[in-house]
């Protein structure tokens, strides 16, 4: 890989690389059984040029932001890189958000550059909210020819010929505005550095390296920090291949597990679990006498494998297990949410070691992952060279918050010092995850100090957030917690949300009620759905701007209710 | 063609046999996520089903912020 201690920025970096593997392949985007575009690292930069010439023109230029809205797919990286070149900040923003929100926090991170799919360009030029778009010039891929792009200009066209100026950046600079919560409530916009980025990569793939050959598939969307890191800067920095697959259907991505031969892939614990229930299937559906002989040899390998992963053990003993997963996997990465030690073990168990990691986009994505020495399916693994973790105020048991110390910790968030000053103090970054390191250096984790949730999907959800949905509620007050923020259940699996209401005096919560709150509800993305309400009788404890002391409130529910006084919505 | 109608009602029969419920638990307006008690994924599942079905391609961001059978009718709908 290339040594990045020499490079001051993602561009420089990436720059060098596309000189360096010319002939190698960089990026397959495949859609089903289809393949839309194969490049060599030469082939991305032809690419790339011609649109930072034409980006420049436009006046992006040091400091510029741009943000990129798009699935999966080979023009995402393309635009990044050029962006890169011209020494623009990108701002990653999440696809599956509404046009509403994209709309929100482009205005958010003043960014005067976009570049969008076509179909999500359509979804925010029919939002109500279009007129306050404030970017200058938005770039839309693949359009119909006849499409009315509303003053967008076409990806496809727009490229200048005239050779375009790189323009280098300091470590220090800022590389990635990235959002890691806030429609709605109060944007968290990570600004993270060039050296943030540097340093977390050359951290993963001393653990986990990557080279000329090896095909990493991307599912997860690019704008997420995990594929971000492992599905592009990792690979692209050691000349390696990323695979993009622009769908998730399991038939496909098990279709490209063979096809292309992958290496690596990341997901989240949702997609491990999908896996793991169709092997499992599988399993059950033979005849009992292999299934018996299966067995015996899944005992075997994991005895012989108890101490470290040993591939060609692993695929000697179970070659078609194997073979399903195109014969050259060697590991999955797992992180975004929590994932259940079974799933991790029954993986582990054929020869398929998951790197189960834990980290926050704040830390510039990892903070801990499994070093497989051995493998551990109890924690989310040792801390990260260069990172520092500590549990500060440790009860009885050893649990207490984790904070971390590193390089990669993001700068600040953006246009908050107040909450910049908040996370990270002296220093460290405070996590709000609470936590125990063990004698041999493992993190295991025990739910939450702070008022939120993490799907299964690796989505944060903020309370705060999901309020703003519920304005208007015909009731005195509300308010929006973690359930397991007000009464804490060391777990971080099946988090909900509930919403506490307080009814005006003489009011009662009644099935016209009921109806508003499950009607608005609806109206939220499926994982950001509340899961029922609390009924409660007393003034909400106030700031003297008039907001609410959600710690102090949050106290006095968790002395007066028990979580069976909520009713499911 | 299809009316949207019969469009519904077919996409609620085969919600019903790809995850083994009553066809007459499930109602146009139903919220899909909760009434099977699905992830995402599991619901793209259905939409193989359903492509196979009305011999059509449905990308997956069809899917994005559908939650109900009605509208993820009307999407097939736009698209037979």
């Amino acid at each position: 890989m290339l040594d990045l201690r020499q490079y001051n920025s993602l561009g420089k970096a990436l720059r060098a690389a596309l000189d360096r593997w010319p002939n190698e392949i960089c990026l397959i985007e495949a859609d089903r059984d289809r393949e839309n575009a194969r490049l060599t690292y030469h082939q991305f930069k032809e690419q790339a040029l011609p649109l930072a010439s034409a980006l420049q023109n436009a006046g992006l230029k040091d400091g510029s932001r741009a943000a990129i809205i798009m699935t999966n797919q080979s023009k995402w990286l393309i635009s990044a890189y050029a962006i890169f070149f011209c020494g623009g900040v990108l701002v990653p923003l999440d696809y599956k958000l509404t046009a509403a929100e994209q709309l929100q926090l482009l205005a958010h991170s003043h960014a005067e550059f976009l570049v969008i799919e076509y179909h999500l360009w359509r979804a925010i030029t029919q939002s109500e909210q279009f007129k306050n778009l404030s970017v200058r010039t938005v770039l839309v891929t693949e359009a119909p020819l006849n499409a009315d792009l509303a003053g967008a200009h076409r990806w496809e066209d727009f490229h200048a010929a005239a050779e375009p100026t790189f323009v280098p950046r300091k470590r220090t600079d800022p590389a990635c505005i990235v959002y890691s919560s806030g429609t709605g409530g109060r944007p968290k916009g990570c600004v993270l550095t060039h050296e943030n980025y540097l340093e977390q990569c050359v951290a993963l793939t001393s653990l986990y390296p990557f080279w000329p050959g090896v095909r990493y598939l991307s599912i997860l969307p690019t704008n997420h920090a995990i594929d971000f890191m492992v599905g592009f800067i990792g690979p692209f920095t050691c000349g390696a291949t990323v695979v993009h697959l622009r769908t998730l259907r399991p038939e496909f991505i098990r279709e490209a597990f063979t096809k292309y031969k992958i290496t690596y892939m990341a997901l989240v614990p949702t997609i491990l679990k999908n896996l793991e229930r169709g092997l499992r299937q599988r399993f059950a559906d033979l005849p009992s006498g292999k299934r018996k002989i299966l067995n015996a040899l899944i005992a075997t390998n994991r005895a012989l494998t108890r101490r470290r992963p040993n591939l060609k053990i692993s695929r000697t003993l179970l070659p078609q297990v194997h073979q399903a997963f195109g014969g050259e996997l060697r590991a999955l990465f797992v992180g975004g949410a929590f994932t259940e030690p079974e799933t991790l073990q029954f993986f582990y168990d054929l020869g398929i070691p998951v790197g189960n990691g834990y980290g926050c986009t704040e830390a510039g994505t990892t903070i801990t992952v499994n070093d497989l020495k051995p493998f551990r399916s109890d924690t989310v693994g040792k801390p990260l060279p260069g990172m520092e973790v500590k549990i500060t105020n440790p009860g009885a048991e050893g649990i207490g918050e984790v904070t971390v110390r590193s390089r990669t910790l993001m700068s600040h968030y953006l246009d908050d010092p107040e909450m910049t000053g908040e996370t990270i103090v002296d220093g460290w970054l405070h996590t709000g995850d609470l936590g125990r390191l063990d004698p041999s250096g493992h993190l295991q984790l025990f739910g939450r100090k702070k008022n939120m949730i993490v799907t299964e999907e690796g989505k944060n959800i903020y309370p705060e957030d999901v309020e703003t949905y519920f304005a208007g509620l015909p009731v005195k007050e509300f308010c929006v917690f973690a359930a397991n923020y007000l009464w804490p259940a060391r777990t971080m699996v099946g988090e909900q949300l509930i919403i506490v209401l307080h009814p005006e005096t003489g009011q009662e919560i009644t099935k016209v009620l009921e109806t508003e709150i499950s009607e608005r509800n609806r109206r939220l993305l499926n994982y950001k759905r509340i899961s029922g309400y609390l009924a409660w009788d007393r003034d909400f404890p106030l700031t003297a701007s008039l907001k609410i002391k959600r710690a102090e409130l949050a106290e006095q529910i968790r002395q007066n209710r028990e979580r069976s006084a909520v009713v499911p919505l | 063609m299809n009316t949207i109608d019969q469009t519904t009602d077919e996409v609620l029969r085969l919600a019903a046999e790809h995850f083994k419920v009553q066809r007459d638990q499930l109602s146009p307006d139903d919220d899909f996520f909760k009434k099977l008690g699905i992830n995402s994924l599991q619901a793209l599942d259905l939409l193989t089903r359903i492509e196979q079905h009305f011999q059509i391609e449905l990308p997956d961001y069809e899917l994005q912020g559908v939650t109900d059978f009605r509208t993820l009718a009307q999407r097939i709908q736009s698209r037979l």
